[in-house]
């Protein structure tokens, strides 16, 4: 009986757990979704900020958000997926291989804002980029770069080693055998974990506050150059360095809106992708 | 028991030999795999290789079109001489090797791909990118493999939609629209119902005589019926190797005796 007792609790506890985690995401989406949604106009959308952004719009903060999730998927995709391609289809388990692994492990744990000044040292000030969205978007990229490569490995392992031999067996190259008959089942799973790990660069604050990000920039960038104002800065500008708070609290939940809905939106695409796929693919 | 194939083989003497495999020695690290194998796999007949589990037999019909090179830590000592070429000589080009010995796995393996795309997929790769070629090969491989008639108002389906006898037998096609002149068959009806099996062992016995068929077989029946020469490896030696009906009638060798008669394996 003591058994079945235990049972009980240890149930009790794990539904409980599982529950609050449900419930605590809940919340967050509710609270902001009630407060920020009235806030929400084409206005808001499509205007420029005015008065040091306490009024007006936050386009120029979608536009600059829009481009360095962009930025950052031209540079962090191609690198993140060639060395996923060179770990799992080229090297060969070595010392050398396991640092790279271990490189990589270690550099999804560093902290976003040592990400940020390292973006800093290198791209705004050792390469010259200035406090630009190439910048930004270099930034964005390596701490996103663990995440994609990870994904990517995961879909390559995904496909069965009878489609590289049964390619390999016809007389194919192993290029050949990996870009006809590998990538192409592999491809749509790499961009899903990849569009995971990007949706969350979207809303990362650490690294870009030094590497692009406008404290009040209102127009629209011209060059990769240029800097540009982001969704997470601004809010974090709005709730920390503005004096009226209460005055401007729709203005902080109707960029916390916009910006959930983009992250949240990017999550959605890549989990209906996904399941989809799973539905497609069985070998 | 004695069952012997249905086709007696042509009586030649002297076969043409196709395959020529002298003291090959293989190493998985350091643990050697075959020893000291030496065999003559004559032309356009069709070489069963059997044996119990682990015996090697697998392994060495992966050494004749160099699959093994993929697995890390695998190496040859020995020549096996194709068309008068030693494969493992330094100069040869592997892609060529493997686009004239062609290979059907022990379970199917077809690509995710639409039939035609299956069978297309080596021509493609050649280089072939007409249209009408292509269709052309198709066509005759899919024929030559037996399944035209079953699939060809729906070339455009998936090869996974196939039920498993099926897709082996679009296997063996895309194999043959590489044209090859060897095709090396490991287990190839292990995986399907008795007959599916049948139908491949059909095959086979339509493809001898243009391809030199080398097959790993668990199912010494089977190696009966379909093979003219017999080859019984055992713990990694080649015991012994003549026409399958000797073999199976008057094996030389003890151990040869007991796996056929079912003492053992």
């Amino acid at each position: 009986m003591a058994k079945k007792k235990t049972e009980k609790i240890v149930y009790g506890v794990i539904w409980f757990v599982t529950y609050l985690v449900v419930f605590m995401v809940g919340y967050i989406i509710f609270d902001i979704v009630i407060k920020g949604l009235p806030a929400i106009s084409w206005g808001f959308l499509t205007q420029m900020p005015a008065k040091s952004g306490s009024q007006g719009g936050i386009l120029p903060a979608i536009v600059g958000t829009f481009y360095l999730v962009i930025g950052t998927v031209a540079i962090a995709l191609p690198l993140g997926i060639a060395s996923a391609i060179y770990l799992n289809e080229y090297s060969k388990p070595s010392t050398f291989t396991r640092m790279i692994r271990l490189g990589i492990s270690t550099l999804a744990g560093v902290p976003s804002i040592v990400f940020g000044l390292f973006g800093m040292g290198l791209f705004v000030l050792a390469l010259g980029f200035g406090k630009s969205i190439l910048a930004g978007s270099l930034t964005l990229a390596c701490m996103v770069l663990p995440t994609i490569i990870v994904a990517s490995e995961e879909a390559l392992k995904a496909v069965p080693d009878s489609m590289r031999e049964g390619s390999l067996a016809l007389g194919a190259t192993k290029w050949q055998t990996i870009y006809k008959n590998v990538l192409p089942y592999a491809l749509p799973g790499m961009l899903t974990g990849s569009i995971l790990g990007i949706g969350r660069a979207a809303g990362e604050t650490a690294p870009i506050i030094f590497t692009v990000a406008a404290t009040l920039l209102p127009r629209l960038p011209r060059s990769i150059f240029d800097q540009v104002m982001a969704l997470p800065y601004h809010l974090y500008m709005l709730a920390t360095q503005m004096p009226n708070q209460t005055t401007i609290k729709p203005m902080q939940y109707g960029t916390a809106f916009v910006l959930l809905v983009i992250v949240l939106g990017v999550d959605v695409v890549a989990i209906i992708f996904r399941s989809r796929l799973r539905r497609k693919n069985k070998w | 028991m004695v069952m012997i194939g249905n086709q007696t083989p042509p009586q030649i003497d002297e076969p043409e030999i196709e395959i020529d495999v002298q003291n090959l020695d293989f190493y998985y690290g350091k643990h050697q795999a075959l020893h000291d194998i030496c065999m003559s796999v004559p032309k356009g007949m069709v070489t069963a290789l059997i044996g119990p589990s682990g015996c090697g037999k697998s392994t060495f019909l992966r050494t004749l079109n160099r699959m093994n090179d993929i697995i890390g830590g695998t190496r040859v000592e020995g020549k096996i001489v194709i068309q008068s070429k030693d494969i493992y000589a330094p100069n040869i080009d592997v892609v060529m090797l493997r686009k004239r010995v062609g290979m059907v796995f022990q379970k199917p393996n077809p690509f995710p791909k639409s039939i035609f795309e299956n069978v297309a997929y080596g021509p493609r790769i050649h280089g072939i990118k007409n249209r009408a070629q292509l269709q052309e090969i198709v066509e005759r491989s899919l024929v030559r493999a037996a399944i035209w008639d079953e699939v060809k108002d729906r070339l455009h389906i998936s090869g996974l939609e196939l039920s498993g006898g099926q897709q082996q037998r679009l296997c063996i096609a895309r194999a043959l629209a590489v044209d090859p002149d060897i095709l090396l068959m490991d287990e190839p009806a292990s995986a399907l119902d008795p007959r599916s099996t049948q139908r491949i062992e059909d095959l086979i016995a339509e493809l001898r005589g243009d391809y030199t068929i080398v097959i790993v077989t668990h199912n010494m029946q089977q190696a009966a019926r379909v093979s003219d020469y017999t080859a019984f490896f055992y713990e990694g030696h080649l015991i012994e190797f003549g026409k399958t009906e000797r073999i199976f009638t008057k094996p030389n060798n003890k151990q040869t005796e007991d796996y056929i008669t079912g003492r053992f394996g």
